[in-house]
């Protein structure tokens, strides 16, 4: 139905949609992991903020755990060379996320209060590590990561853990930690009262601050201070390219050129520098959900601007440029993504209608008299 | 040149986690559906009792569905970052499966196990059974897709290697779906989950009721879980997969190390039923044997052959052979793919290629092996017999026992005396360890039985691993084992302090140690 070269735009889109998914529907989840022993003054009302996102959560991890199977099946040797590159940081990743279903669901269930404060701190471990390393990861995306790719299509990464520690990477990290947190933050203030609420929205400012602020030094490292890159022989769009055939330059500035070419592509960065703000506003008039939706708004665009600089590399290699993973060489084949991508335009509609009328369900604020009544039913 | 250590350490890796993932997600596919069960009744008769008995064997599937989810996203991280060649290798076909996996099965079941636990308050009695059975397809509906493409890995079907793309390519969804094997593992092991929740449950009954406490309910879950246990138990029994082991020469070479059957034997060939195989002189020592029975378990037919271990390696000497053909012309075709005498010659020895591959643990360039790796890869071109062979009759001797006790207790729950019977239920309780014992021998088989490749004559193990150092395999594994062992322990005591708590950790005033605080005031 769609030629090949049409589709791989598409899957490049829906990989895109599906990390978007994952950051908006689980992002607010850990942000308020990681602000949990902080804003909780009382065992109470951490339960409040647990529960706020307990019977929901878990719906929103599987976005990364889908996210996960559609590069493994639409673009496999982009998840094989990302995953066996980032080792040991993908088990530290994995690390953290051990501890959210056990620590949601263990928690509550004694009444231990050194049981219940460890496993708070275990939440706050498991909002954390996976807020760090994802952005940790992406910054070092930005930048290029040191893998080299044989004629065997075999991947081999030349880096350590620690080298994945750049400035320029946590810069990136500031700004995914503050914009996890800031999430967080505007979904308790909607979905919270009283105190709680109110510590909330004083999170909600300083972390818009802290993020509008990294973001933009961000965007002007990237203009003047980081390689970008850009294919510079001929593109195959039609079949699968062989990796190797083509030239790579790599030069500073070389990110912004999509800005150029595609003018509109401008609205992403603007939007997510001068949406913090606007959540700070809707929030301080107590429009608490369309402040919700408006950071939902602003963690999209931080990706898209990410990804959209980059197009259409997907993993940029720093050691050797010409192995850089792009649309045209590491999809599936033709038949593959034309089947996948039938299953998820039917599939993903269902899901989002489903998980919409679980959160109606489970609509209005909790609060303590909620956790009173409930002490033995509630997370 | 890959290191022989990374692969090993990659292969016990994966073992321990896969096997670990293992003991939580039988009770999650059993359990659920026995939630449904029990609230289906509850909404049918009304009686409260059957609703609190959702819950409360809730609360326990909640502490067991927790570490299911935290044990679950290891598997799916670890084709990346440690099988990186395999999920480049054959992601087209296989990646799809872990793709629907998770938008039509994992989103199901996380979505609504949420509201299963929080939604009692907010939803009518129907929409809330609505939410179980969900719940519960959507487990078991995360296994089909699983075991679909696990079935693809012992039996690949539906996809051909491509030379341009150096990767297996999906040609046919149809056969991918309908794969023979697939169905006849889904169905075995989605009923020995079955099994599994059934004996959990019909275990911790069998305890309260020895204890004389709670005994109405304890006597309903008992009912229940003999009757879905019953049912269960001989569907795994009776579909076990062996029937699935005529199909493919992986497949074959797995039933012959299942019998230990060195030679082939005049049809319908007999069951080794006890012996010593002896990997040495090819022999079963102090062998038992039944006549027929094999025959009919493996072919369903009593004329059709099961081949035997020696003719089994005679012919995949063959196929090595003919894989370096295939391997040297693949790499005519690497170099140009417009080679047309190299093509013609690929396409005739393309089906090799995989047993070709075999040679590239011991030499590097495939085409120069010497007659002594030919013959050191023919040899290991099959698993090892022992492991396999007890491994296999200790699974069957599990279910065996199994049946006799829900048989058992499915025949005096219909005399309504099962609940006087104390023997039974002493052996209902302490054989609770027995499916899980079964799962865990069953995988081993399964996927042990598969070695020494990870797509059954496509892609060997060997050849299958990330690039990755030793040192950080170390570390990972020793990173699993401490969060793997703390974890299981934090587990196994809240599971222990529920269980005896019993339904009186529901808080509603109904059952035995409120009861008691009641009557010492």
């Amino acid at each position: 139905m769609f030629d090949f070269e049409t589709l791989r735009i598409i899957w490049w889109a829906i990989l895109i949609f599906l990390v978007c998914g994952f950051a908006v529907m689980d992002g607010f989840d850990l942000g308020i992991g990681m602000l949990l022993p902080f804003l909780g003054k009382t065992d109470d009302e951490r339960r409040v903020m647990l529960n706020t996102i307990g019977p929901t959560w878990e719906g929103n991890q599987t976005w990364l755990v889908t996210l996960g199977g559609i590069s493994f099946g639409a673009w496999s040797l982009v998840y094989a060379t990302f995953f066996s590159g980032l080792y040991t940081g993908m088990l530290v990743l994995l690390f953290g996320l051990f501890l959210r279903p056990v620590g949601f669901d263990y928690r509550s269930k004694l009444a231990n209060p050194r049981w219940r404060s460890a496993w708070d701190w275990a939440l706050f471990v498991g909002g954390a590590v996976p807020s760090v390393v994802l952005s940790l990861a992406a910054g070092n995306l930005i930048m290029g990561l040191p893998f080299q790719i044989d004629s065997d299509l075999r991947s081999t990464y030349s880096g350590s853990f620690w080298d994945l520690f750049q400035p320029f990477a946590l810069l990136c990290v500031l700004v995914g930690v503050s914009l996890m947190c800031l999430h967080g933050a505007v979904f308790l203030h909607w979905r919270t009262e009283a105190a709680l609420a109110e510590r909330a929205r004083r999170v909600i400012l300083w972390s818009s601050l802290v993020f509008t602020v990294s973001f933009i030094a961000a965007g002007v490292w990237v203009a003047i201070g980081l390689d970008g890159y850009r294919i510079t022989s001929a593109i195959d769009t039609i079949t699968i390219a062989n990796l190797s055939s083509k030239t790579v330059s790599k030069e500073n500035g070389l990110w912004l050129a999509n800005y150029s070419t595609y003018p509109w592509l401008r609205l992403s960065p603007l939007l997510a520098t001068i949406g913090a703000g606007l959540v700070i506003f809707l929030s301080s008039r107590r429009y608490t959900g369309w402040a919700f939706l408006m950071s939902g708004l602003v963690v999209i665009c931080v990706i898209v601007t990410a990804a959209g600089s980059m197009f259409p590399f997907i993993m940029p290699s720093s050691t050797s440029p010409t192995s850089s993973l792009t649309v045209w060489d590491s999809s599936a084949s033709h038949y593959t993504l034309q089947f996948l991508f039938f299953a998820t335009v039917l599939m993903m509609p269902i899901v989002m209608a489903y998980t919409a009328w679980v959160y109606r369900v489970l609509r209005g604020k909790v609060t303590v008299e909620d956790i009173q009544k409930n002490r033995n039913v509630l997370y | 040149m890959i290191i022989n250590e990374v692969v090993e350490l990659s292969r016990l890796q994966f073992a321990l986690t896969a096997l670990y993932h293992f003991l939580f997600v039988p009770l999650t596919l059993g359990l659920s559906f026995l939630l449904a069960i029990m609230e289906s009744v509850y909404i049918m008769s009304s009686k409260l009792i059957y609703k609190d008995m959702t819950k409360f064997w809730g609360k326990l599937f909640g502490i067991n569905f927790a570490m299911g989810i935290t044990t679950g996203i290891t598997l799916e991280f670890q084709f990346g970052t440690n099988w990186a060649y395999y999920s480049h290798y054959v992601g087209d076909v296989f990646g799809p499966l872990l793709a629907i996996e998770g938008m039509m099965a994992f989103f199901l079941e996380s979505t609504f196990v949420g509201l299963f636990f929080f939604g009692w308050e907010r939803l009518s009695k129907v929409q809330h059974l609505v939410v179980t059975w969900l719940l519960a397809l959507g487990t078991s509906l995360s296994a089909l897709w699983i075991l679909i493409a696990n079935g693809w890995m012992q039996y690949p079907v539906g996809a051909e290697f491509n030379y341009d793309t150096m990767r297996m390519e999906l040609t046919s969804i149809a056969d991918l779906f309908f794969n023979p094997i697939a169905q006849v593992k889904f169905v075995h092991t989605v009923a020995a989950g079955y099994v599994t929740g059934s004996m959990f449950v019909l275990g911790i009954s069998a305890f309260y009721l020895l204890k004389n406490r709670d005994v109405a309910f304890a006597r309903r879950s008992f009912r229940i879980a003999s009757g879905f246990g019953l049912a269960s138990v001989l569907s795994v029994i009776v579909l076990g997969d062996e029937s699935g082991y005529t199909l493919g020469e992986v497949q074959k070479a797995k039933l012959a190390t299942i019998e230990a059957e060195w030679e082939t034997e005049e049809s319908p060939a007999s069951f080794t039923l006890f012996g010593f195989p002896n990997e040495e002189t090819m022999t079963t020592d102090y062998a038992i044997k039944i006549p027929w029975v094999m025959g009919l378990i493996a072919t369903r037919s009593i004329d059709e052959k099961v081949g035997g271990i020696k003719s089994i390696l005679e012919n995949n000497r063959e196929r090595i052979k003919s894989g370096m053909i295939a391997y040297a012309y693949l790499q005519k075709l690497r170099q140009d793919n417009q080679d047309s005498k190299a093509k013609s010659a690929f396409e005739a020895h393309k089906d090799d290629l995989g047993y070709g591959l075999l040679l590239k643990r011991y030499t590097d360039k495939v085409v120069d092996a010497t007659p002594a790796q030919i013959e050191e890869a023919t040899r290991h071109s099959i698993p090892k017999v022992a492991p396999i062979f007890w491994t296999f009759r200790g699974m069957v001797l599990c279910g065996f026992m199994m049946l006799f006790i829900f048989a058992a207790s499915f025949y005096y729950n219909t005399k309504r005396t099962a609940h006087k019977q104390r023997w039974l239920l002493r052996l209902a309780f302490y054989g609770i360890p027995l499916p899980w014992i079964a799962s865990e021998l069953g995988w081993v088989v399964a996927e042990y039985g598969r070695q020494p490749w990870t797509i059954a004559g496509i892609l060997p193990t060997h050849l299958s691993v990330s690039s990755v150092d030793v040192g950080q395999l170390y570390l990972s594994l020793a990173g699993f084992f401490v969060f793997y062992t703390v974890l299981l322990v934090i587990e196994l005591f809240l599971m222990i302090k529920y269980v005896r708590m019993g339904p009186s950790s529901l808080h509603t005033g109904r059952y035995h140690f409120e009861q008691d605080e009641v009557n010492h005031v």
